[in-house]
């Protein structure tokens, strides 16, 4: 199915626009070209709307099968708020996701830094190793990792997920190390031989030209620990005042017999604050998935 | 005189590791505490039976004996080597589609590619939440507009035989990251060779199977590999459709008896894995299934390592 769509001769421009055609012609061939984009389209843009839809409905009608409202209750989004501390969850979520990220930034620079613009013996095996702890599955260090923080007293909190970001994370030493390497090295030549230390170098000539990788890898960061279901279910499980909203989300249908009206609505809520930064930062993003050919 | 400038190099080497070090430290801190230590600890714990409130007893091999014999083990093994099979191949060619699709666009390439990429965006919670919602055997929206046309619509996420496969439709319906990694590699092959396989009067396909495919095979490898180690630890989607799903209320009282539902259809191995340790509290049992898991993703993680050199010189950085 995938080739199928009548590649035209590459020319620059299409063949077709020679001709001067009427306008609607121009929109019918446009629709016939994207017409397998548009059902494909609909089809990944559907569920948001069956979502808001029924986010919307009174209780009663979402026990049906119909799909439009007969009248609107955007008060729904009020309620979820009550059935559920789902305000609660979203400070705790909020907590781990900004702590997270500054924990993070605050490591994982200076470490992407040396992997990238320093020469030294073992920069190799250090590289290897941060790729080894990206890629292998965290399950297989989470018996020791959860009798350290036993041990600590921290179970039942949100603190065995935050303090580890102090000490570098795996995947954002990778994507910003990934971009650090391809600025040229006159920029920082020219400064060291001003008599810059390098913590200067970095922090003064490198940081600067490196904020559209430091934007992609805070936000990815940041959505990792705002997405984060495994982390928090197997520290807070027992303790419902450090839930975050991805364990509200999922159980909140069963634990408060809600309808699926409340449910759609905290289902919005979660997924809202995802898509407005995306849209105000689409363009670091893309940039940081093409960088590194891996998601977080 | 030779021994005096090899001691030089010597010293300027150990300040540059000097001055990478305080770089460096916390992560090597972090490596050392939260990867190394508890790798050797597991294959440790892996030969000995305790719970939270007991001392590791050496049980010599018993908790690999017990691998055999564990029947909801075997269930789980089955169903995380099923989404290797199927899900993995299955994301990559859907991914590998849309972008083929989406490479030929010049005006509205921003636009299509933001439509493709948005699912991939949401908290994985969210999606699957949403899932079982509209693909609910009585009510959902995606029974109702089948019935439209006709069809009665299959139980979906309650149906032992659908659940995986329905699980495989929110992984295509979430490609957006993999999409847009085979995009970038799809542009970057040359036009030149394009235009050149044209004038020899190549299709559209041969110039798909003979030009595109050889171009961006290395970054296809990648993240498939990339895919495998994933659905490797497969958990979150599977967890919470199976819960949501069975109308039960799991998490928050210990036992995570909902895991798998329905008929452990959907219970992955990392889920049984989290059940053993942190359920049972059979950490011993635990451990052995982690170091069994370990082998395992070490194993693709090697391969992609060494592909990783390759991708790297592909140019996946513009």
């Amino acid at each position: 199915m995938t080739t199928t769509v009548e590649a035209p001769p590459q020319g620059k421009q299409a063949p077709v626009a020679r001709r001067p055609a009427l306008q609607t012609d121009r929109v019918l061939a446009a629709i016939g070209k994207h017409s397998i984009l548009i059902a494909l389209g609909i089809m990944f843009l559907a569920p948001f709307a069956f979502v808001t839809l029924t986010a919307l409905m009174s209780s009663d009608q979402a026990l049906t099968s119909q799909l439009w409202p007969r009248s609107w209750h955007p008060e729904n989004f009020v309620e979820a708020f009550q059935k559920a501390p789902l305000f609660r969850y979203l400070v705790n979520t909020l907590f781990y996701s900004v702590l997270g990220t500054l924990f993070m930034l605050l490591s994982s620079i200076p470490a992407a830094y040396a992997l990238a613009r320093l020469q030294w013996r073992g920069r190799g095996i250090s590289l290897v190793a941060v790729l080894c702890v990206m890629m292998l599955p965290p399950q297989v260090t989470v018996v020791p990792v959860f009798l350290l923080w036993a041990n600590a007293d921290l179970t039942g909190t949100l603190w065995p997920l935050i303090i580890p970001m102090l000490l570098g994370d795996a995947f954002s030493i990778f994507l910003l190390r990934q971009f650090l390497v391809t600025i040229p090295t006159e920029y920082t030549d020219a400064a060291r031989v001003d008599g810059c230390s390098e913590w200067q170098v970095m922090l003064r000539v490198i940081l600067p030209m490196a904020k559209p990788a430091v934007a992609a890898a805070a936000m990815f960061q940041f959505f990792y620990c705002w997405n984060d279901y495994y982390g928090p279910l197997l520290y807070t499980n027992h303790e419902r005042d450090n839930w975050t909203l991805s364990i509200g989300l999922a159980t909140f249908r069963n634990l408060h017999q809600v309808e699926w009206n409340l449910v759609m609505a905290a289902t919005l809520l979660v997924l809202l604050p995802v898509l407005v930064v995306f849209f105000l930062a689409q363009k670091a993003f893309v940039q940081g998935v093409t960088m590194t050919g891996v998601k977080g | 005189m030779f021994r005096k400038s090899s001691v030089a190099v010597r010293s300027t080497g150990w300040r540059q590791f000097r001055t990478a070090a305080g770089f460096m430290w916390p992560a090597w801190l972090g490596i050392a505490v939260f990867f190394v230590y508890p790798l050797i600890a597991t294959v440790y714990f892996s030969f000995h039976q305790f719970d939270m409130l007991t001392i590791p007893k050496w049980f010599g091999l018993g908790n690999y004996e017990y691998l055999f014999v564990d029947v909801r083990l075997h269930a789980a093994a089955y169903n995380t080597l099923w989404l290797v099979v199927v899900m993995v191949p299955v994301k990559v060619l859907a991914s590998l589609g849309v972008a083929l699709l989406l490479a030929k666009l010049k005006r509205t390439a921003s636009f299509w590619r933001a439509v493709f990429y948005l699912p991939a965006l949401i908290p994985p919670v969210a999606s699957t939440v949403a899932f079982v919602f509209l693909f609910n055997p009585g009510t959902g929206a995606v029974n109702t507009v089948l019935r439209w046309v006709g069809i009665e619509g299959p139980l979906w996420f309650n149906d032992p035989n659908l659940a995986k496969p329905s699980l495989v439709l929110l992984a295509v319906w979430g490609l957006g990251d993999w999409m847009i990694i085979l995009l970038a590699a799809v542009l970057d092959v040359p036009q030149e060779r394009h235009e050149a396989a044209q004038l020899d009067g190549a299709n559209a396909l041969q110039r798909f199977r003979h030009v595109t495919l050889p171009g961006i095979s290395p970054v296809l490898l990648f993240t498939a590999l990339v895919g495998v180690i994933q659905t490797l630890q497969y958990f979150t989607q599977a967890a919470v459709a199976g819960t949501v799903a069975s109308g039960q209320a799991t998490v928050g009282q210990g036992r995570t008896k909902e895991f798998g539902y329905p008929a452990d259809s959907t219970l992955t191995y990392p889920m049984w894995l989290y059940d053993t340790g942190f359920s049972q509290f059979a950490l011993g049992y635990a451990s052995a299934l982690a170091v069994v898991l370990f082998v395992f993703s070490l194993l693709f993680t090697v391969i992609l390592l060494r592909r990783f050199r390759a991708y790297a010189a592909e140019g996946s950085v513009q």
